[in-house]
């Protein structure tokens, strides 16, 4: 059995300690806005918050978060996650979509700690999200036009 | 792709004993299900008339939502957009009131009608020419009726009532939702020849207000897919694929698999191994308990290496076909004063999409079949699954799912997933749905690919600089061969192989596209823009060194050669304005432009890089102009050209597919190498050229030109064109 809190909330799974964090988000509990994309922690669409930093769910093992404050897409909230979520929405970022999860969970990691970035920041902080539907022009754009609206 | 079946007619009958277009020509053989079915609507539909929108296009819920049924398959290009578009230009809905979702089992409603009708299925970019006319005159036809039944209701002449925003009103004071009057006006005449909105009456096609209306649920994990399907009893099946293409299954050990907690079963289905389980994790470690003996007698055993060398051997002989020959190239090559030739080497590339390939499928205690998953091409997997299911099509329900990508992918003539679902649900019994889930692993695995090929080139200019011959000799596999699309393979020539190059729109009085189609069991796919792919690349990049060999400049050198294609040159005029073309660049930075039609329509694209040195550049700027006919979702044609880009440039960086000894070598991401957001240029920006003519697609057109305009910034920069792709492996060799 692991404890943690997800999405505000305490949390059990009762299920092997080896599990991927990932297939225990989806298939234990169903939460399945954290999506499976690589399974090799390459591609960021299962990325999630463990203790507010940005993890790839799919890479971190369920007995390794005993005790973590963890966040995934549907529990995401705040200025930052929602100014994000809301911009992401107003420029149609999205095409299919799949990616957009993990996409915004990084940024949100990004934003958090580096509140005004450079193209270079969102280069370095967002290159392990791929987004094969290539929609990188928009995210970069949304994360700037999130920086300046939580700035003003 | 499949646009060649409108050219052909239809396909004909393979041993499934299924035929694209049955239903039409057999009369409803394939039932309709997905909302009240009216046999009478959907025969007059085929037969040409208008159908009741409400009985096939337009569903209003009782809460007043209207549910619009779409004939095309959404993979993130936004077909559901531009459809719902089109009916509420006509309708004047509330977008607050919008959905949409997939239709299937009845081609009479929604064959593609860019491929004649004879079909339903999304490729080709053909989803706006086909829907252009359906969705607008359902939408206009459901208007049509909701007044008639507001009008008869309320006893007031028809021409008094107006529409706006999903509410049907009176100057009596006199008001109706849409959901208030849909049952009425379901049973009022269907309208023979409703009159569309003017042009210049628009307010939802070519608005640039607008948004997708399916954004939001993509920003806060809502939007469901089919690896999110949640069902009472569901079970996860992960696949175990033979390691080489043809090889099939000897003997499988199953017992380790079995004996863990949470493994439930493990099935032989026709493509391979099932490891079911109680969810992913357990189906995994159950697949990794399995050991399976494959046979691989029948298996390709040849790695890439060895095919591509032998293509291009094969690339120097003589053609098995050819596409286009016009006046005579050979003996005006031998009158040239400067030849520009040399071989172009293309590897196989994967689709890659995020969303690992999955189906789920139910076989009912009656024996109907339920099957979700991304539906390309429906009426073929409602024949597959009805077969390997053992039933007859009217009895499969298919649950057409938004997926994560496709790019070609999920239109695949085997219906390899659906085979692997329902062949496993079979397996496990009446009423156990199951969903087959494909690993990265699989996915990157499991075939596919866009084919390999050698391009042999050779082309001549007079001692004027005039381009007088070019011979192109394509060596690769056949996309349609041993498909139902065969019958578009004429004399020899799969027109998905030659496509960008057989249609070259240069001025060129001596020009012959051959064709060599090879046997080889590495399986093969669309990719997005299919031919254009690797012929932009060729013919664009030849086309530029010719010019450098002409000392003319590669802008001007093709407008002189592009006198009967004004559209052509309308974006390239337009792209090269847009870029500055002719102005000086700081040191080291180089352009590079390329101009390519795909699909009828028409794309220039201008790049600027930074060259370094070795294989050390950056694409810092792209340019591009696009002619789709009347644009639609203005946002929406940026998007797709932006991702095309990107798409386009990831490829033609840095993406190979390798096989060694029939093994694919690649597994993940990590070594199978998609554009990521630090290689993405920092400016892109497209500009829309004006257009009354009618819309056609820009899922695809986006991605032929980025290839050869980097291509050619590079000649620019290093002299030299480069041949053999990916180009950052080639400048590293």
């Amino acid at each position: 059995m692991v404890a943690f809190t997800l999405n505000g909330e305490a949390q059990t799974v009762d299920a092997d300690p080896e599990m991927p964090l990932l297939w225990a988000i989806r298939d234990t509990i169903g939460l399945t806005g954290t999506k499976f994309g690589c399974g090799l922690a390459q591609c960021g669409a299962c990325t999630v918050h463990v203790d507010g930093i940005a993890m790839r769910s799919c890479q971190t093992m369920l007995g390794d978060v005993e005790g973590a404050t963890i966040t995934t897409i549907e529990g995401l909230s705040g200025e930052v996650g929602e100014t994000l979520q809301a911009v992401w929405a107003e420029l149609d970022v999205p095409q299919c979509g799949y990616c957009q999860s993990g996409q915004i969970m990084s940024a949100a990691a990004l934003l958090t700690e580096t509140p005004k970035p450079t193209d270079e920041d969102i280069d370095a902080a967002m290159s392990g999200n791929l987004c094969r539907c290539a929609t990188y022009h928009r995210i970069r754009a949304a994360i700037h036009e999130a920086a300046d609206r939580l700035e003003a | 792709m499949l646009q060649y079946l409108l050219k052909q007619g239809p396909v004909q009958p393979t041993r499934r004993q299924f035929l694209l277009g049955t239903a039409a020509a057999a009369g409803l053989a394939v039932g309709y299900r997905l909302i009240a079915a009216n046999p009478a609507s959907a025969q007059s539909a085929a037969e040409g008339t208008q159908a009741n929108p409400f009985q096939a296009y337009v569903e209003i819920t009782p809460e007043n939502g209207i549910v619009i049924h779409s004939s095309q398959f959404e993979m993130g290009q936004g077909s559901y957009f531009g459809i719902a578009t089109l009916v509420m230009e006509e309708l004047d809905g509330d977008w607050e009131q919008v959905d949409v979702i997939g239709a299937s089992g009845n081609t009479g409603l929604y064959g593609n009608l860019a491929w004649g009708g004879i079909a339903q299925g999304t490729g080709g970019s053909t989803s706006m020419a086909s829907s252009w006319e359906r969705y607008r005159k359902a939408g206009a036809a459901a208007r049509a009726m909701l007044v008639a039944a507001a009008a008869k209701n309320w006893n007031v002449p028809a021409e008094e009532i107006t529409v706006a925003a999903g509410v049907v009103s009176h100057g009596s004071g006199k008001q109706a939702t849409f959901g208030e009057l849909a049952a009425d006006a379901a049973e009022m005449p269907v309208p023979e020849d409703v009159p569309l909105k003017p042009r210049d009456e628009w307010t939802q096609i070519g608005s640039e207000d607008l948004k997708r209306y399916d954004s939001v649920g993509k920003t806060n994990g809502t939007q469901d897919y089919t690896i999110d399907l949640k069902m009472d009893g569901l079970v996860t099946a992960v696949m175990i694929h033979p390691p080489k293409f043809g090889a099939t299954v000897r003997s499988i050990d199953a017992s380790s698999a079995k004996a863990l907690d949470g493994v439930i079963d493990v099935v032989e289905t026709p493509r391979g191994v099932a490891v079911v389980g109680t969810n992913m994790w357990t189906a995994m470690k159950g697949r990794d308990a399995v050991t399976v003996e494959w046979d691989e007698s029948d298996a390709e055993q040849r790695g890439s290496a060895e095919i591509l060398a032998e293509y291009n051997k094969i690339s120097d002989g003589t053609a098995a076909a050819t596409a286009r020959n016009d006046g005579d190239a050979e003996a005006a090559l031998a009158d040239a004063d400067k030849i520009v030739e040399g071989h172009y080497e293309f590897p196989y590339l994967a689709h890659a999409s995020l969303e690992p390939l999955n189906a789920v499928a139910l076989i009912g205690e009656d024996g109907e079949i339920d099957v979700w998953g991304g539906h390309q091409m429906p009426d073929l997997y409602q024949a597959v699954a009805a077969d390997v299911g053992g039933t007859t099509p009217d009895k499969v329900r298919l649950h057409v799912m938004k997926t994560g990508g496709s790019f070609g992918r999920r239109a695949v003539s085997d219906a390899d997933l659906i085979v692997e679902a329902v062949a496993t649900a079979k397996a496990l019994g009446p009423g156990k749905p199951v969903k087959v889930q494909w690993t990265r692993e699989n996915d990157m695995r499991g075939g596919r690919y866009r084919p390999a090929y050698v391009h042999a080139v050779k082309a001549g200019l007079d001692k004027d600089g005039k381009v007088i011959a070019l011979h192109d000799h394509i060596v690769g596999q056949s996309i349609m061969a041993g498909t139902p699309f065969a019958a578009a393979i004429q004399d020899g020539v799969d027109p998905t192989s030659v496509e960008g190059a057989s249609n070259l729109p240069y001025a060129i009085p001596n020009l012959k596209i051959d064709l060599t189609t090879t046997d080889v069991k590495i399986p093969i796919l669309w990719w997005r823009s299919v031919g254009s792919t690797h012929t932009a690349y060729v013919i664009e990049t030849l086309i530029d060194e010719l010019a450098a060999a002409a000392n003319r400049d590669p802008v001007e050198f093709r407008l002189s050669m592009l006198g009967d294609h004004p559209r052509h040159a309308a974006v390239l005029k337009l792209a090269a304005e847009k870029a500055d073309w002719g102005t000086p660049l700081a040191e080291g930075r180089f352009r590079g432009v390329a101009l390519h039609e795909s699909f009828s329509t028409y794309v220039a694209e201008v790049v600027e890089i930074t060259y370094n040195g070795g294989s050390d550049f950056t694409v810092d700027r792209v340019v591009c102009a696009v002619d789709c006919g009347t644009a639609i979702n203005p946002d929406q044609i940026r998007a797709q050209m932006e991702g095309g880009i990107g798409f386009g440039l990831g490829a033609i960086l840095q993406e190979e597919l390798t096989l060694t000894g029939g093994v694919v070598d690649q597994e993940n991401y990590d070594t199978y190498t998609p554009l990521r957001i630090d290689q993405m240029p920092p400016s892109i920006e497209v500009h829309i050229v004006p257009s009354e003519e009618p819309p056609t697609g820009v899922g695809e057109p986006g991605v032929p030109p980025i290839g050869p305009a980097v291509g050619n910034a590079l000649r620019a920069a290093t002299g030299r064109t480069i041949r053999d792709l990916p180009l950052i492996k080639a400048l590293s060799a």
